[in-house]
């Protein structure tokens, strides 16, 4: 399986939601639905604080549980990568994936009747481009590409940079990691 | 799914262009086309969502709009457009937009309404009125309000008509006190964008200035660039602001003692001997009155002032000093604060001088833009009177009109003004406490016209209300900003502009024509004077419409050559850390700090700031922004919160001392903020109901703002010394 992965740079995000906003008009994400959202944590007292902005979204996991679950077969792993996609025309609507995410990152409901997602845009990535929200972070904190070429520079990033992943102890096997 | 994708190309084309995209698939399934399978087409633009200006494409697809990314080619955004930029389309598809021109009528019952005119009437209804008050008072007493690039059309058209006095907002409530404060010290402001060189800083302190928080867009990304090359920022901020959080030294100041601060850093560098004195000695003038004013000073006095530790001032200090001149003291935009923001300011500029950084690498480089021929015209008329008028001997380095000052001057029958343009600056939300003057004074004027997009606030003061075409239906003047090098943007339509809007310039040519200025508007479209000023400079219409953006090298060096002569623009031609200007005209020749007022028993500093989703209230109707972020928040400390008996999530008032409620504000319970004081993002609180999205949602700071600190040196009203107590919403 290639294994493409996002790289975050929690020290240069600053929470903008611009991510959010490029992939709703990339993707053109109905009115009240996000595919990616962002999460501020800060942690201690005036004035000894710490401050961490994520821009998060589905984490295209290796040993993704959604697709496990889902019962029709629409959730599946796209042209064997990690990259996780919902088919609509086989989607029931039945819900099993979105308790199966450990991330909440499925939409309820698209108006077409299935459950929706972040595709790492994979539409993007065939052409050779970055997904949407990556392409347009202003303060490029984010990066994509794929993890098994050792040369890349998301490759390079988890080589030199201290990083965590969201909920490893679920075994996914996430894909998108943040630096701190 | 890819194959199905496949297929539906081949159906569509077989359909042909503009029919809907929902072909219906072998057993009923609907197919889901990926973006961007079907016709694309782009057209460049320069953004409007805020005054930043960036450039990018617009992209539709099979003819419906889908997206907008910034142009690569582009300085002001390098390819990547900010929250709001993103969201533009949101702007072009608000169902709330203005759609026809609106006159004022009184119906039979004694109440007053809008009803839709045509082009034709509106446009003659303003001539008449404007005839009148030429005839009756002089064309100069008809003056213009305004915020944007489009006020450009508008500016011509006062000018040929005899008019001298408009003003903007962003400098009596924004940048004003700022870029007097620089001129008055290296003889020239700053800019937009700001000629701030962050990219190659290895110091920057940021004195209350969250950028990142408001989205400028370069701002934003050479300050990151900054904190990728780990460079030492520096962030003084009462809030733990989001630059804060990722500063290696944040000064939790208490509100108002910046200026304290400031002298007790120039104290430090002059006392250590830390500054740049070949520089000083080079290029300055006053150097030792400055130290002997500075001395008494020191970081222990200051700490009493500021509760920042001596230790620490003294810290950031050598800090500054170790990585000048690549060290930024940075001038921030928003600055009109307590009311000695010029003084502070010139502080800012002084300890810039001191460290060497203005016309240094990584400190303020010197800007260039294209030499653009303007198209040629006949010279205005003198106009009998200009914005001084409206504010006389108070305000002596006012360069640039004062805006509250010019409503002042409209109230009573003696006023000054009989006449008011509005261009697309929503003047209740934008001058503090400013309402009752602005009744008072609508009440009296013979002439309110007001341009904009959408309905805000302010259309509701008018006569006429003419609804002009969003940024992405229009041409507007090239965009030649000073910037590291010269270069173009083209602002030109995506769509035709929808329902009856219509572009500035055609607004501004027909009213041209219709008062006898036809030699002012020699042109039927604007696009013909946009296509004659590229062919000047070696470039075309037909170029600029496929690539919007032109770069072109840079004629003179964007740094001081070591040692090189420099004549600054000041009146003794060098930097003047003692300001005989100022001294002649009976104000401090230094920077003096004077203690800011404290908020009574039960009140709190009244902080508020921007937020990335939103510029102003400009943006909070747009639907994709207010997905984002829906209303403003309270910020309180958890101490206040359980004081106070409030819940994060509740929704509570804020009342101020003048006895002014604000509209009900939801309780966010944060350490971010320090328990004297609360923090609110502007913009919010919109009274406008035809504002449908965003009515009635939040709170709105200025309202509140009715203890203005009025800045004596230029007129800027300054904000920051309002206090608010908190009332809760079911006590």
């Amino acid at each position: 399986m290639a294994r493409y992965a996002m790289v975050i740079d929690t020290l240069l995000c600053i929470g903008c939601g611009d991510c959010v906003v490029a992939c709703k008009t990339e993707n053109k994400v109905p009115e009240g639905l996000n595919r990616d959202w962002v999460v501020e944590a800060t942690r201690g007292t005036y004035p000894n604080l710490t401050t961490e902005f994520r821009s998060e979204r589905c984490n295209h996991c290796s040993h993704a549980t959604c697709v496990y679950m889902c019962p029709t077969g629409a959730s599946h792993h796209w042209k064997d990568t990690n990259i996780v996609l919902v088919d609509p025309n086989k989607c029931t609507g039945c819900k099993a994936c979105i308790a199966a995410c450990p991330y909440d990152a499925r939409l309820i409901m698209h108006p077409g009747g299935y459950i929706d997602k972040c595709t790492f845009c994979h539409h993007r990535v065939e052409k050779g481009l970055d997904p949407a929200c990556v392409s347009t972070c202003p303060t490029h904190c984010m990066y994509f590409g794929l993890l098994d070429d050792p040369s890349s520079e998301v490759s390079e990033l988890l080589r030199t940079r201290n990083y965590k992943v969201l909920a490893p102890e679920t075994g996914n096997q996430p894909n998108v990691y943040y630096l701190t | 799914m890819l194959l199905n994708r496949r297929e539906f190309i081949k159906l569509s084309s077989l359909l042909g262009a503009g029919t809907v995209v929902s072909p219906l698939l072998l057993g009923g399934c609907s197919a889901h086309p990926l973006p961007g399978a079907g016709q694309v087409s782009k057209t460049p633009t320069f953004c409007d969502m805020c005054f930043w200006k960036c450039a990018g494409f617009v992209y539709r697809e099979n003819g419906e709009p889908w997206k907008i990314h910034g142009n690569d080619n582009d300085l002001h955004s390098e390819g990547r457009l900010c929250t709001r930029g993103t969201a533009g389309l949101g702007n072009y598809e608000d169902p709330d937009r203005l759609q026809k021109p609106l006159l004022r009528v009184t119906a039979a019952d004694g109440r007053q309404t809008f009803r839709e005119a045509s082009w034709d009437e509106a446009l003659g209804y303003i001539t008449e009125r404007m005839n009148s008050i030429a005839e009756q008072y002089g064309a100069d007493r008809f003056a213009m309000l305004n915020h944007g690039y489009g006020a450009r059309h508008f500016s011509h058209l006062m000018r040929a008509w005899g008019s001298g006095s408009s003003a903007e907002p962003a400098f009596a409530q924004c940048r004003g006190p700022r870029d007097v404060g620089f001129k008055l010290t290296f003889g020239e402001g700053l800019g937009s964008p700001e000629r701030t060189d962050m990219e190659h800083s290895r110091c920057i302190v940021l004195i209350g200035s969250h950028i990142g928080e408001n989205l400028h867009n370069g701002q934003v990304q050479t300050l990151a660039n900054a904190w990728r090359r780990n460079a030492t920022v520096i962030t003084v901020d009462p809030r733990f602001s989001v630059p804060a959080g990722k500063s290696k030294y944040w000064l939790p100041i208490k509100p108002g003692t910046d200026l304290a601060l400031l002298l007790a850093w120039m104290h430090v560098l002059i006392d250590e001997k830390l500054y740049d004195s070949d520089y000083v000695q080079r290029y300055t003038t006053g150097f030792d009155r400055l130290r002997e004013h500075v001395a008494r000073y020191s970081p222990e006095w200051v700490y009493l002032e500021t509760g920042i530790q001596p230790e620490l001032i003294r810290t950031t200090a050598r800090e500054m000093a170790a990585s000048a001149p690549a060290t930024l003291i940075h001038p921030g935009r928003h600055t009109v604060w307590y009311g000695d923001d010029t003084q502070r300011s010139r502080a800012i500029a002084i300890l810039n001088a001191l460290l060497g950084s203005w016309g240094r690498k990584g400190g303020l480089y010197i800007q260039e833009k294209v030499r653009l021929a303007k198209f040629p015209l006949p010279a205005y008329p003198k106009p009998k009177s200009t914005f001084k008028a409206a504010h006389g001997a108070r305000y002596p380095f006012a360069y640039k009109g004062v805006s509250n000052a010019i409503i002042e001057a409209s109230i009573g029958d003696d006023a000054h003004y009989k006449g008011l343009l509005v261009y697309g600056t929503n003047l209740p939300m934008t001058i503090p406490g400013i309402r009752p003057q602005l009744r008072a004074a609508m009440d009296s004027l013979e002439l309110v016209v007001v341009v904009d997009t959408m309905p805000s606030e302010i259309t509701g003061y008018a006569d006429v209300v003419l609804p002009e075409c969003t940024y992405l239906e229009r041409y507007d003047d090239l965009r030649n900003s000073g910037e590291r090098h010269p270069s173009l943007a083209l602002r030109m339509p995506v769509f035709e502009p929808r329902h009856e809007s219509k572009p500035g310039w055609w607004m501004a040519r027909e009213l041209g024509h219709r008062l006898g200025l036809e030699k002012y508007f020699p042109w039927e479209d604007y696009s013909e004077v946009l296509d004659w000023q590229l062919k000047q400079v070696g470039s075309s219409l037909q170029e600029m419409q496929n690539i919007g953006v032109k770069n072109f090298p840079r004629t003179r060096p964007r740094y001081f050559v070591e040692g090189q002569p420099v004549q600054f623009r000041t009146p003794s031609g060098k930097i003047e850390l003692y300001s005989q200007q100022l001294a002649d005209q009976g104000f401090d020749p230094m920077p003096e700090y004077t203690r800011p007022e404290q908020p009574p028993q039960g009140y709190y500093h009244l902080n508020y700031g921007r937020m990335p989703a939103h510029t102003f209230g400009k943006t909070t109707n747009n639907a994709l922004l207010f997905q984002l972020a829906p209303e403003n928040t309270l910020w309180v400390n958890p101490l206040v919160a359980s004081a106070q008996g409030i819940e994060n999530g509740e929704y509570v008032r804020l009342a101020n001392p003048d006895g002014i409620v604000s509209n009900r504000i939801r309780v966010r319970v944060t350490e971010r903020i320090r328990p004297d004081s609360v923090f609110m993002a502007h913009g919010f609180g919109h009274r406008s109901r035809r504002l449908r999205l965003t009515h009635d949602a939040g709170a709105d700071d200025s309202e509140l703002m009715t203890n203005v600190k009025v800045d004596p040196i230029m007129g800027g009203t300054g904000m920051r010394g309002n206090f608010v107590t908190i009332v809760r919403e079911n006590a």
